[in-house]
């Protein structure tokens, strides 16, 4: 099978005889699930047997994980994989409306998230959890989405997270704005220069937005990480159905550099992205980081995976965890024991203890909250129809209603 | 005006059968694909997941990949490429998976899908389904309540109807694959899978044609008019107005544009009094236009303005707050209330 490389970039002039060379589509297919690891396309540094590989290019942007960073790591997977865990359970007792799982996508979403500076803008989609987490953004705040008490209330200019987005793709182009003005107000230039990631799925590259975002981003210079977690999966839809060629591949056609990094693996994902935010920093951005990796659960609570998805590619995934290779890589050098593993297990337990009983006593918000907060300005308009309808409810407590 | 619909191949759906609209959607589809092999099906999802809600289950099973098509993720894509496919000669009918991400293909819908036959002087036909499970009370997060029909009921060029009942969601949605001019068809999602709408359907004669509405319970004393969801919500604030002694009548709008009135005016004449029921919020909506079109109408008959129950002029709430938002039996009857006592 000719290399992804070659069948990507038909030499010039190749008439249709040389047609018969073109990749059949279970090539392309092929191509766009190679994840083998270390090989040419991956940028993997800790294999899913927990061994450390060396890398020339991107050892550097990890030359200051020393083994309580390594722990410090591992420590954010396993509390952001056990809330996960929690609030899956708790959609499942009624406590949350819905649940969107992020079970495999821990190491992508903690090493992207923790290679992001204060200054930092990131964009999520409604996945990003574990990134949100990263940004010292409660777990908690997320709750209210999935309780459907609020759209998401944290302060986004403080954390440097902006509320999630459901809409596919909108995101991207708010984020190329976001990052344009970054750029205007001469952020960028020095290591101390702001940058933006935003994050995205396999499914939402199709977006006319996405692809105008890229068009923007890379017109205006913008200092944007474009950060794609394939996971493999658009609710039923495979990757083959958004695209013929590896997604980070598409990033040439748009004039910027594209990487794809082992999305198990939480060094190689911190490194890459730490690489792409610096090229953003100092002026050169954007870059496109395709994450290679897979969503171990349904798409959302709602979906029933067993239609569309094999087991035995599950199977396949869970040998490639992105815990637990770090969990044996700390284990082998002798960077922690079973006493350490034992003691962030229990304060994951503890964690989503408290999640769990916040999530049973969060109030439900009045009904003026409908009315609020619509517009900036006031709006008489508004405020009757509010008044109105509070004192028609007002009617109901008085008849002992309601 | 459309050719009737083509029975579908003998034995392909039994002649009755208890369904509910879901279902009903379902298998009308099964038929328009078995009548014709120039329908098909696209969107996201509908393939082997069967779509998010299970209206095109079995489709793909049955009809093969090139007639049910899991569409790349791009709303404006699948609407532009059915456009294609129906200058083509094909007779495309999208999925939309929720009616708040039908934006992405606003532009294709407006520009392109609506204008088309106009634009070429009536030399070019689009006959495209657009299939939009639309409204609330599913408590769903962000974008998956909204009622956006209004504004697809502005674009001149396109035709907008919404079911409420299983033989309606059956014939309609066939109707509305067989009608000549681009169809926006709105799904009450709520009730896809409501047991207590489950009803016999005669899968042999259309209880009707597409473009009309229907009285769907008489009474005297004020007209409701809505269509989609709110119809259910209407029929039971009918019952329970009849156990105090109060006679509604309950009218299905079915077509939204062009709007029906007829039956409006004609029931509005002899209650004197509306009350228009919808989820949309209410400023420019279809409410305000059949609020217009019946003071207009009929002016000397009203014994009180028409009134309307709707959303507020909100984005949709938290879902823990659409109680709130919706306008349900309580408010229907508030609403016939106020009318009564002008
Ligand atoms: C514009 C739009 N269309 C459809 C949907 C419904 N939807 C929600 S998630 C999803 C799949 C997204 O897949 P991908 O982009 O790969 O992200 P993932 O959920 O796998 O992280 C779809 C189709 C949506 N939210 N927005």
């Amino acid at each position: 099978m000719p290399s992804p490389e070659q069948w990507t970039h038909p030499e010039p002039g190749e008439g249709p005889a040389a047609q018969a060379a073109q990749p059949s589509r279970e090539q392309v297919i092929a191509g766009l699930r190679n994840t083998d690891a270390g090989g040419a396309e991956v940028t993997q540094l800790l294999t899913p047997e927990g061994e450390r590989i060396a890398s020339p290019q991107f050892d550097r942007y990890i030359s200051d994980v020393d083994p309580e960073a390594l722990r410090g790591l591992y420590r954010d997977m396993v509390l952001v994989r056990r809330a996960d865990r929690e609030a899956n359970a708790m959609q499942r007792q009624g406590q949350l409306g819905i649940w969107v799982p992020l079970l495999g996508q821990e190491a992508a979403q903690v090493g992207s998230g923790r290679a992001l500076k204060p200054q930092d803008m990131a964009f999520p989609s409604y996945r990003e959890h574990g990134v949100a987490y990263t940004r010292g953004v409660d777990f908690k705040e997320l709750l209210g989405i999935f309780r459907c008490t609020d759209h998401g209330g944290w302060d986004f200019q403080a954390h440097g997270f902006h509320p999630y987005t459901i809409v596919i793709g909108n995101q991207v182009l708010n984020a190329a704005g976001y990052a344009m003005g970054q750029k205007f107000e001469g952020k960028v230039g020095d290591d101390d220069g702001e940058a933006t990631i935003v994050y995205f799925g396999d499914g939402a590259t199709s977006q006319g937005d996405v692809h105008e975002g890229f068009v923007w981003a890379a017109v205006y210079d913008a200092p944007l990480v474009f950060f794609c977690q394939n996971n493999q999966w658009a609710i039923s839809e495979p990757t083959e159905r958004q695209s013929r060629l590896p997604l980070y591949q598409r990033a040439r056609g748009y004039g910027f550099p594209g990487i794809r990094v082992d999305g198990n693996d939480v060094l190689a994902c911190l490194a890459v992205t730490r690489w792409a935010l610096e090229e953003c920093r100092h002026g050169n951005g954007p870059v496109l980081i395709e994450a290679f990796t897979y969503r171990m659960d349904a798409h959302t609570t709602t979906d029933d995976p067993t239609r569309y998805r094999l087991s035995d590619e599950l199977e396949v995934w869970k040998h490639k965890d992105p815990i637990e290779r770090v969990r044996v890589h700390l284990a082998r050098s002798g960077f922690a024991d079973q006493a350490w593993f034992d003691q962030i297990q229990a304060e994951a337990d503890a964690f989503a203890a408290d999640l769990r009983e916040f999530c049973f006593n969060m109030p439900e918000p009045p009904p003026e909250r409908v009315f609020a907060n619509v517009y900036a300005e006031p709006s008489p308009v508004l405020d009757a129809q509010r008044d109105e309808y509070l004192s028609y409810l007002a009617g109901f407590v008085e008849a002992g209603e309601r | 005006m459309a050719a009737p619909v083509k029975s579908p191949v003998d034995g392909a759906v039994p002649a009755m059968q208890k369904l509910t609209i879901g279902k009903a959607l379902n298998l009308g589809l099964r038929a328009a694909m078995e009548a014709d092999d120039k329908v098909i099906v696209l969107g996201e999802d509908v393939g082997k997941l069967g779509g998010v809600f299970r209206i095109t289950d079995g489709l793909q099973k049955d009809f093969g990949e090139q007639r049910v098509l899991d569409t790349p993720l791009a709303e404006s894509g699948i609407i532009g490429t059915a456009v294609g496919l129906a200058v083509r000669g094909f007779r495309p009918v999208c999925e939309i998976q929720f009616e708040g991400f039908i934006f992405p293909g606003f532009d294709q819908i407006s520009s392109q899908l609506a204008k088309l036959h106009y634009r070429t002087q009536g030399k070019v036909k689009v006959p495209v389904v657009v299939r939009v499970p639309f409204g609330g009370g599913i408590g769903a997060v962000e974008h998956h309540s909204e009622s956006p029909e209004s504004l697809f009921a502005h674009i001149p060029g396109l035709k907008v109807v919404s079911c409420s009942n299983p033989a309606d969601a059956y014939w309609m949605i066939q109707q509305a694959i067989d009608c000549d001019d681009p169809v926006l068809f709105f799904e009450p999602k709520r009730l896809y899978h409501n047991g207590q709408l489950k009803s016999e359907v005669d899968t042999t004669t259309p209880p009707g044609p597409l473009f009309a509405s229907r009285v769907v319970r008489q009474g005297t004393d004020c007209t409701l008019v809505a269509y989609g969801p709110s119809v259910k919500v209407c029929l039971d604030a009918a019952e329970a107005a009849a156990e105090e002694g109060r006679s509604l009548e309950v009218i299905d709008l079915r077509t939204i544009s062009p709007l029906d009135l007829a039956p409006v005016f004609e029931s509005v004449r002899r209650t004197g009094r509306l009350v228009a029921v919808s989820e949309a919020s209410s400023e420019s909506s279809i409410t305000s236009e059949i609020a217009a079109r019946v003071q207009q109408e009929c002016f000397y008959s009203l014994e009180a303005p028409v009134l309307r129950a709707t959303g507020f002029d909100t984005p949709y709430p938290p879902s823990k707050l659409e109680e709130h938002f919706l306008p349900d039996l309580d408010r229907v009857l508030h609403t016939v209330d106020r009318a009564m006592g002008w």
